[in-house]
Order: C-alpha cells, then sequence, then structure tokens
C-alpha cells in the first residue's frame, strides 16, 4: 500500500468523505416518515467520524481547550434537548441554529484578526461568511425570545428598512476594506461583526411570531451558507459539502413552509404582518347563533357515528389534551369508527409541528392526514371534532374578500354533517376574527377546557 | 483545494440539498428541520480547527467560544431531531410493538 494512504491527512479526508456521505444518505432517509428514524442515526455517525478524525488533524494545539469547550457546550445543549417539552421545539431549534451561526463567526473571526496570511479570496470567503454567521446567529437569538415569551413586542418604526440597509451597507464596507487587503486592522475586524449582529438584531426584531418558523427555517440555510463559506477558507470538504447541501435544502424547506402559511418570504421579511391580525377587525358581520352542548351528546353521537375527523391546533397542545384526544380515538376506533385526524399546514407553531405533538401521544402517522388528502373527505364525516383549532376552520376565507385571511386555504370541516367545536370561552380566534363555523345549523359548541372537555367525552363513550 | 474544484464541490451539493428534500411531506418539515440544523452543526469541526491554531489570547478566547457553541449546536441539533423522530410510528408497528410487549 502507497505511503500517501496511510498519512494522518489523507485518512482525516477519506473520514469527511465518509461523513458527507453518511449526512447525504440521513437527510435522505430523513424526508420520508418510514426511514426518517434512521436518518438522524446515518448522520448522527457521520458527525461522530468527523469530529474524532479532527482530533489527528495536523498542527492542531490547545487539545485541553478543545476539549473543555467541546464537554461544556456539549452537555449543556444534550440536557437542555432531552428535557426540553415537545410544544417548545421550534425555540430550541432556533437555539441550536443560532449557536452553529455564532460557531461560524468564530472561525471567521478567529481567522481574520489573525490577518496577513491569507489571499483576498479566501479573506472575502471569511468576511461573506462570517456575516452571515453573524446575522443568523442574533437573528435566531431573536426568534428563540420571540417564541419563549421572552420578547413580547414587535418593534416596527419608520424608516426601518432604510435603517436596516444602512447597517447591511456599513457592514459590506468594512468587509470590503478587509477582503481588498486596503485595511484588515483589528478595528475594522470588530466593525464587521458588530455591525453584522446588529443587523441581526434590527431585521428579526420587527417580525411578529406566526412567522417565526419561516425565519427560522431562512437562518437555518443562512447558518448552512456560513458554514459552507468557512469550510471553503479552512479547504475542509465535509464543511463545504455539509454546508452547501444545508443551505439550499434549507432555502427549499423555507420556500416550502412559506407556500404551506400561505405567505410569500419577501412579505414575512418586509411587511410585518405576522401578528397585526388583531386590528384588521372583523371583516364582515356573522348571523345565527352559538348552540351549546353536552358532552354525553357528543359521546353517543361519536360512538355511532361511521366516521370521525379529529381537527386539532395549537390550543389543544396548549391544554396538553393530545393524549386524552387519542385515549378517545382509540376508544372509537375499538368501537369500529374510522378515525382520522387533519392537520391544517400551520396548526401548532411551525409546519408539521402539530405531528409531532400527536406522534408524541402516540397517534400513528397513518391517521394523520394534510390538508389535500383530507379536504374531500369531510363530506362523508359524521362528526368534525373541533379542538383548540379556529382561524384554519373558518369558511370566511373562502367567501369572504374583506377578510384578512381570505385566500388562506382552509379545512372544510363545515361539510361534515355534524361539527362540534371544544372551546374554552366564546371570544374569537388567534387573528381576531369571528369564526363563521362556529354559528352553522350544523355546528354544536362544547365549552370547557380541553383536556377536561375530552376527558369528559371519553367518559361519555364508556357509558354507551 | 483549487478554487474551481471548491466551485464544482459547492454546485453539485446544491443540487444535492434541493433533491434531497423537493418531495418531502409538510409532516416532516419541522423534524427535517431539525435534521438539517444538526447537519449543519459539522461547524464543530472547523471550530477546532481554528481553536487548533490560535496563538493570540484573543483568537483563543474567540475559538473557545466558537468550539463551544459548535458543540451546542451538534449535540442539541441530534438531541432534538432524535427525540421527535422516535416517536414517528405507523399504527402497523405500534401494534407489533404492543403485541411484543404482551
Amino acid at each position: 500500500m502507497p505511503d500517501y494512504l496511510l498519512s494522518a491527512a489523507a485518512l482525516i479526508q477519506v473520514s469527511y468523505l465518509v461523513t458527507a456521505f453518511l449526512f447525504i444518505m440521513g437527510l435522505k432517509r430523513m424526508s420520508s416518515p418510514v426511514t426518517a428514524r434512521s436518518g438522524i442515526l446515518w448522520a448522527g455517525a457521520g458527525m461522530l467520524v468527523a469530529t474524532l478524525a479532527t482530533f489527528f488533524y495536523p498542527g492542531m494545539t490547545n487539545y485541553p481547550l478543545i476539549v473543555i469547550a467541546v464537554v461544556i457546550g456539549g452537555a449543556i445543549a444534550w440536557i437542555s434537548g432531552r428535557r426540553v417539552a415537545m410544544t417548545n421545539i421550534p425555540q430550541m431549534i432556533a437555539l441550536y441554529n443560532g449557536m452553529g451561526g455564532g460557531a461560524a463567526a468564530a472561525i471567521a473571526a478567529v481567522e481574520l484578526y489573525r490577518g496577513g496570511q491569507m489571499s483576498n479570496s479566501e479573506a472575502t470567503l471569511a468576511v461573506i461568511g462570517g456575516l452571515i454567521g453573524a446575522v443568523s446567529f442574533s437573528g435566531s437569538l431573536i426568534a428563540f425570545g420571540k417564541l419563549q415569551g421572552l420578547i413580547r413586542k414587535s418593534l416596527r418604526f419608520r424608516g426601518q428598512q432604510l435603517l436596516n440597509l444602512l447597517i447591511l451597507a456599513g457592514a459590506i464596507v468594512c468587509g470590503a476594506l478587509i477582503a481588498a487587503g486596503i485595511n484588515d486592522s483589528a478595528a475594522v475586524v470588530t466593525g464587521l461583526f458588530a455591525l453584522s449582529l446588529l443587523l441581526g438584531l434590527s431585521m428579526t426584531l420587527p417580525i411578529g411570531g406566526a412567522d417565526m418558523p419561516v425565519v427560522i427555517s431562512l437562518y437555518n440555510a443562512l447558518t448552512g451558507l456560513a458554514v459552507a463559506f468557512e469550510g471553503f477558507v479552512l479547504g475542509n470538504a465535509a464543511m463545504i459539502i455539509a454546508g452547501t447541501v444545508v443551505g439550499s435544502a434549507g432555502t427549499l424547506l423555507t420556500q416550502l413552509m412559506a407556500r404551506a402559511m400561505n405567505r410569500s418570504l419577501g412579505n414575512v421579511l418586509f411587511s410585518g404582518f405576522g401578528d397585526t391580525g388583531g386590528t384588521a377587525a372583523s371583516g364582515g358581520a356573522v348571523s345565527g347563533s352559538l348552540k351549546p352542548i353536552d358532552a354525553a351528546d357528543v359521546g353517543v353521537m361519536m360512538a355511532f357515528a361511521q366516521k370521525v375527523i379529529i381537527v386539532p391546533g395549537y390550543g389543544m397542545a396548549v391544554a396538553q389534551a393530545q393524549h386524552k384526544v387519542w385515549e378517545l380515538c382509540q376508544l372509537l376506533i375499538d368501537r369500529g369508527v374510522t378515525v382520522r385526524f387533519a392537520i391544517h399546514p400551520v396548526a401548532g407553531r411551525m409546519p408539521g409541528h402539530m405531528n409531532v405533538l400527536l406522534a408524541e401521544a402516540g397517534v400513528p402517522y397513518d391517521l394523520i392526514a394534510d390538508l389535500d388528502e383530507i379536504n374531500s373527505e369531510f363530506e362523508t364525516a359524521d362528526v368534525a371534532l373541533i379542538i383548540g383549532a379556529n382561524d384554519v376552520v373558518n369558511p370566511v376565507a373562502r367567501n369572504d374578500k374583506s377578510s384578512p385571511i381570505y385566500g388562506m386555504p382552509i379545512l372544510n370541516a363545515d361539510k361534515a354533517k355534524n361539527v362540534v367545536v371544544i372551546k374554552r370561552g366564546q371570544g374569537a380566534g388567534f387573528s381576531g376574527i369571528e369564526n363563521a363555523l362556529f354559528y352553522l345549523d350544523n355546528t354544536r359548541m362544547l365549552y370547557g377546557d380541553g383536556q377536561a372537555a375530552v376527558a369528559q367525552l371519553i367518559a361519555a363513550v364508556k357509558a354507551v | 483545494m483549487t478554487g474551481i474544484v471548491a466551485l464544482y464541490i459547492f454546485m453539485l451539493a446544491a443540487f444535492t440539498g434541493y433533491e434531497v428534500i423537493a418531495k418531502v411531506p409538510v409532516i416532516l418539515h419541522t423534524p427535517l428541520m431539525s435534521g438539517s440544523n444538526f447537519v449543519h452543526g459539522i461547524v464543530l469541526v472547523g471550530a477546532m480547527v481554528a481553536l487548533g491554531s490560535a496563538s493570540s489570547p484573543l483568537e483563543k478566547t474567540i475559538g473557545f467560544i466558537g468550539v463551544l457553541l459548535a458543540a451546542g449546536n451538534a449535540v442539541g441539533g441530534y438531541a432534538v431531531t432524535e427525540r421527535m423522530l422516535e416517536m414517528f410510528k405507523s399504527s402497523g408497528a405500534r401494534a407489533g410493538a404492543a403485541a411484543r410487549k404482551h
């Protein structure tokens, strides 16, 4: 065997190649529910191979510092990741993503503060990666703060876009000075990073909580790109490949999410609709009355139904009612009732989040259908049970042009023979819009806390 | 690595990322975002190299923070993705698991 195959440098390159293969296979497997579970194991194995191999990188020093940092960072993240409630997953993704962006910016900072050894093209890539990474870092932290409820207000003022543009221009000027080798002093490098961090803050602060998932997905893609750029600087193929794959996959995923939420990306970033619905008011009066019903009657109705469709919303998860809902469904399934779950793309906090919450409760994914699959089935359903969902079943989105949610795709729950809505009180939904569904002739209201109401339904079905 | 080879890698990786995700169902959007979030945790490798080559106290400090953050990205991303995906089971798999338990 030739010598070069045995050298440490060659072994590291080979292990990075293996890592790139495992990452791509892992992501591929994660894109189908049947193989998703094994996908993360593949990707995890890839990460382990690359990390271990890097310890043998030629010319490395500071081993104690590296080990301490890996252990501390890893331990904190592991504990927080295992403990976080499933309802809070979106903000944890934002947090971990911000850390990745920060790390990419830190690599750029180490290289740029050292100065002098890089070619202009390397310096340019380091600057771009550092800028993107820093924006992703501070932006993701704001996204985390908003979803966690630490930041409640959306800061907006006139000329905000102009200010953001000026900050970006300032960062680009600093970056250009460094990259062109005109002035790569520590002061200019510091200016670049300070302005980039500020840009992340000022870009994210005006965006409302409802749009945060799209923003997090965008920052995820940006962090991927930043990692790829720093990979170019370090000549590290694993970083280039993994970063670029995430960059392009993340961009596509961002577009898919924005489409699922009926928003365009430009709209999310620059219009700040996210949480303004409340001020946009009603949009057409609703006629009819709310008709209450007892849990016992609903229990009978469901027990003797052929087909029941459950429409869960984030309210169900907040009330922690998903376990009870699944218990109810199991009772119905045992009686021979066909049960399906209808998930609107924006149910939960980000597309797919409700599926995770239902999966946590034990609901098999093949009972869960998304909007396109299930909408034609409502006509054949005897009961549609709405729990914690509101705007996504509001028929005004179909026919009332004056309504702020006009044009949003909705679940056709109103087409079911009977509609039962579990609701805490008589208020309007998240967007503050009256729900015409609640006033239909075939709709009945079951008032109460989500968990308690479903517990009553379970008792009622058992009593039949 | 020469510049043009790096560009080829960049282009092919971009297409790969796009193709891998193109047909993903909405139910997997959240886990997949979390999974790709984990994958860019590979930045850990670069942060280790950066800290490994740092000499001045400033470089060491920034490098240390970089490795700390990168390890958080990789480990945290893995922990939450694995937890989420562990829960995705079909009714067949669930019935089988229940039968084995009895």
